[in-house]
């Protein structure tokens, strides 16, 4: 172990970690805009710099190992305009629409300007000029607002491994782009978004169909609804409606998704949902009381028990269900209508 | 799973094999792609040239039902080449000699003959799994889904014991299972043949356990699979089906045979959706989507996870649990739960996998069975030390093609499977534009040869015939299959298991041989 100082705290740290993560330790928070703990580190955002007693200039957070003995303050003068600085700096390229920026009240660049009383840029020049690209059906991709910081390109490449996009061109044109430029929907994109759910600013966004403010919303943790692997994720929920998704960075996906997982919920709050019973009655299917529904499924049970036995009753349990509506499916079969008639889609 | 997802990256050598993982489970894919760029060695052995196959080090494009000559192929050049594990052999299996005699006669030469792949990529597949320390086998419904699926697995089994792939971390047999909580619907129970936590029916002492909590009697007759339970509605011996969460219309195979059974019982429907299966029940019952109700799920890896409610269900829907226990109540069972929690923990005390687990313990992270007490951690790995039933059995299996085969009128192989963007029958994720956008309608991959000889363009409509039925379906000409193979998603309704077979069924387990069907193409005038 190690013993450094953190803002005049001792902390202990693991060989081989960074000062970021020793401070995270400790609950000492160093903003970041390019960190993810899943990535190799790359600094190249700077804003998480802090000052090291000794040091010639202010090191990045995220990509400097502890060293025995090491005084570091996060946010000393120095460090405060150093961020002020970078600040300005990406403002002067980042336009101040949060007004109508559907990003605004989970964008970091907004919460850090906040932070640090950075109103306005102090440079002048010339402004980025990018088309949208909407063509991929799920997210677009607002180049004008990107910050560069790689955060999408790293989770593509090292953690998705499809390497959709990467960085296109040098100095003042640099962006994030396909190969040729040619648009998300004519690149090896699988649609995960899983480079919007990293996005620190408005660069990514989700194609959302309702409008709202990430202050209107909560989120509720849960597990997919789809394939085997049960991603963790939280539903992002304004009144009552689920507007988005966000993975968790836990066991099993350690904030993965997929483009299922990530977009397709809509079928939660579609309009064609089933509301009510329906019976069929000359041939049609007609809304019924639940009462009603029950007591016609119910005798039927009962005639055919004692008509053919209840073995000439048989019911599909769901591998979409709860374990507990499986529990009580298999339980009703069992137990109440008297069969072991009971099976379910594992095989299909 | 015998593994857990996490210890995918650091396999040494990973064989995909009837699983086109980056699809169907693109989060595991993900992670076998990580795997990669950690120096994983990757073995692909799946009739199409999934995205996979670009990353691996052998690719065996392998012709549909051929799995258990590939495995015996794969078993004989590691014993040739003596790279088994001979002490784990010794010490922890059973049936090794008469194994061994089996794959004596799978020389590669003749394996390659049946799989239509090349004698020298078999080797080289063996030797990569072989020589790893820690390999693992992820499959899919690629391998189970035939007349021989259970033998299929067992000669993958095989494998794994014979090179001692069992019982360590990134290592074991591990089937990636399809849907959310099909682990747990088999865990509970839902299955004819065994209650919760793989109680047997016809295990008196089980029997006389339920009766205990139950307090009724029980049958001790195991009951129908789907498929025979559909036969037995289509010859009238089921008068009544009681369905839940499943279309069976579009996801079962013969669907003109499903729609007759299911027009002659008398069905309950009970939905999310009017699917293509409510459309023809008598009665249909409104259920809770899973963002509108508490609860759990089981991944394929046996974690038990927590489902939360986060929105209120529509108009009159009922989380099915509530409709469950209703039903029970209107026919004279008055058991009564409050919650889910209740019914857990109902589950818990009647199944020794899961005693230990509580809502309380996996408020945070699941916990993965088996967890027999509370202080218990869970079972990352199973069959650690030992094989769980004491000792592995090797299983001598030979391949035997399906009769979907080599028919004269029918020369052409149709396998199915996933596309990333449709789940299942499309009922939920064709609620999505952009996934419609996608993956909005049916077709049928076909070799370029095989559409030249046909004179069929990429986007043609082209009829495919079974002696199940036909279909009309816009041809993708890719050479993502094999010339003589057609690739058909099983989303779609009207779609590929009109053509299937849903008599031929794996002799243990009855699951239909969806992966193999002999069809016929034909341009449309």
């Amino acid at each position: 172990m190690i013993t450094l100082k953190i803002n005049g705290l001792e902390v202990e740290a693991e060989e081989g970690s960074t000062i970021l993560e020793a401070a995270t330790k400790v609950g000492v928070k160093i903003p970041t805009f390019c960190h993810d703990p899943r990535l190799v580190p790359h600094g190249s955002c700077r804003i998480c710099v802090v000052e090291l007693e000794g040091g010639r200039n202010l090191p990045t957070a995220c990509t400097t190992p502890v060293a025995e003995g090491m005084n570091i303050q996060t946010e000393s003068k120095e460090v405060v305009e150093t961020r002020r600085e970078i600040l300005d700096l990406i403002l002067a390229n980042h336009p101040l629409d949060c007004l109508t920026c559907e990003k605004s009240g989970r964008c970091t660049l907004q919460d850090l300007c906040f932070k640090y009383d950075v109103k306005e840029t102090t440079h002048r020049g010339a402004k980025k000029c990018h088309p949208i690209d909407e063509s991929n059906p799920f997210y677009y991709s607002d180049q004008n607002k990107c910050i560069l910081c790689g955060k999408c390109v790293y989770v593509c490449s090292q953690l998705q491994g499809t390497n959709a996009i990467g960085f296109a061109e040098r100095g003042f044109p640099t962006h994030i782009a396909t190969p040729f430029n040619e648009g998300l929907a004519h690149s090896t994109c699988v649609s995960c978004g899983n480079c919007v759910s990293v996005c620190p600013v408005g660069a990514l966004m989700p194609k959302s169909k309702e409008k709202f403010r990430y202050w209107e919303t909560r989120t509720v943790r849960t597990t997919c609804s789809y394939c085997g692997v049960g991603c963790q994720m939280d539903l992002v929920v304004k009144e009552n409606s689920v507007v988005g998704i966000d993975p968790v960075m836990a066991v099993p996906n350690d904030g993965l998704l997929c483009v299922k997982g990530k977009f397709a919920f809509n079928f939660i709050n579609h309009p064609n949902r089933l509301k009510k019973p329906l019976v069929r009655k000359e041939g049609k299917l007609v809304e019924a009381t639940w009462e009603e529904a029950y007591q016609v499924i119910a005798d039927q049970i009962n005639e055919i028990k004692t008509k053919d036995g209840a073995d000439a009753i048989a019911g599909f349990s769901s591998a979409r269900a709860l374990t507990e509506e499986n529990y009580l499916m298999q339980k009703l079969m069992r137990a109440v209508v008297g069969t072991n008639n009971v099976d379910h889609c594992a095989r299909l | 799973m015998t593994n857990s997802i996490g210890e995918i990256i650091d396999a040494d050598a990973i064989f995909i094999t009837g699983s086109n993982t980056t699809e169907s489970h693109p989060v595991i894919g993900a992670k076998v792609k990580q795997a990669i760029n950690r120096g994983a060695k990757l073995i692909v052995a799946d009739p199409r040239e999934i995205e996979l196959a670009k990353d691996a080090d052998v690719f065996l494009q392998i012709k549909p039902g051929t799995s258990i000559a590939l495995s015996n192929g794969m078993a004989h050049v590691i014993l040739e080449e003596g790279i088994e594990d001979k002490e784990y052999i010794k010490a922890n299996t059973e049936e090794f000699d008469k194994f061994a005699k089996k794959v004596k006669d799978y020389t590669p030469e003749k394996v390659a003959e049946i799989c239509g792949v090349a004698a020298e990529d078999i080797r080289k597949a063996a030797r990569i799994y072989g020589e790893a320390s820690k390999a693992s086998i992820l499959y899919c419904m690629g391998i189970t889904q035939h007349h021989n699926g259970t033998e299929t697995v067992m000669s993958l089994s095989n494998l794994a014991l014979m090179t001692g792939n069992l019982g360590k971390e990134s290592t074991g047999l591990n089937p990636l299972r399809g849907q959310n909580n099909v682990q747990g619907a088999c865990d509970m129970g839902a299955l004819p043949n065994v209650l919760t936590g793989y109680q047997s029916v016809v295990n008196p002492e089980v029997i006389e356990k339920f009766e205990k909590a139950w307090n009724v009697k029980l049958s001790s007759k195991p009951g129908l699979t789907i498929p025979e339970a559909m036969h037995g509605a289509s010859h009238g011996d089921i008068k009544m089906l009681y369905i839940f969460g499943e279309n069976p219309m579009v996801s079962d195979p013969d669907t003109n045979h499903v729609r007759k059974a299911l027009s002659k019982t008398f069905l309950v429907v009970q939905d999310i959706f009017l699917t293509e299966t409510a459309e023809l029940a008598d009665v249909v019952l409104p259920a809770a989507s899973f963002a509108e109700k508490e609860g759990t799920f089981v991944n394929t890896e046996r974690r038990v996870q927590r489902v939360r409610k986060a929105v209120e269900a529509p108009g009159e829907a009922k989380p099915d649990w509530v409709i469950l226990m209703e039903l029970m109540n209107v026919l004279g069972y008055g058991k009564k739960y409050h919650n889910t929690e209740e019914i857990f923990n109902e589950i818990r005390e009647v199944t020794p996998q899961y005693a230990g687990i509580t809502y309380e313990r996996i408020a945070e992270v699941g916990i993965q069975w088996p967890c027999p007490t509370e202080d218990h951690p869970g079972t990352k790995v199973l069959h650690v030390g030992k094989p769980a039933r004491g000792a592995g059995l090797f299983k001598a299996v030979d391949y035997i093609p399906s009769s979907e085969e080599n028919k004269e009128e029918y020369p052409y192989i149709l396998t199915t499977g996933r596309n990333l963007y449709q789940y299942h029958t499309t009922t939920m994720t064709g609620k999505t534009d952009g996934i419609n956008e996608k993956a909005g309608e049916c077709y049928i991959e076909i070799n370029p040869s095989l559409a030249e000889a046909l004179n069929i363009k990429e986007g043609e409509i082209v009829k495919v015939t079974s002696p199940r039925g036909e279909i009309k379906t816009k041809a993708r000409v890719s050479e993502i299959v094999g010339e003589k193979v057609v690739f058909i998603p099983f989303h779609y309704a009207e779609g590929a298991n009109i053509l299937t077979n849903g008599e031929e069924l794996d002799q243990y387990v009855k699951i239909p041989g969806l992966k193999v069907t002999g069809v016929n193409i034909e341009k449309l005038a």
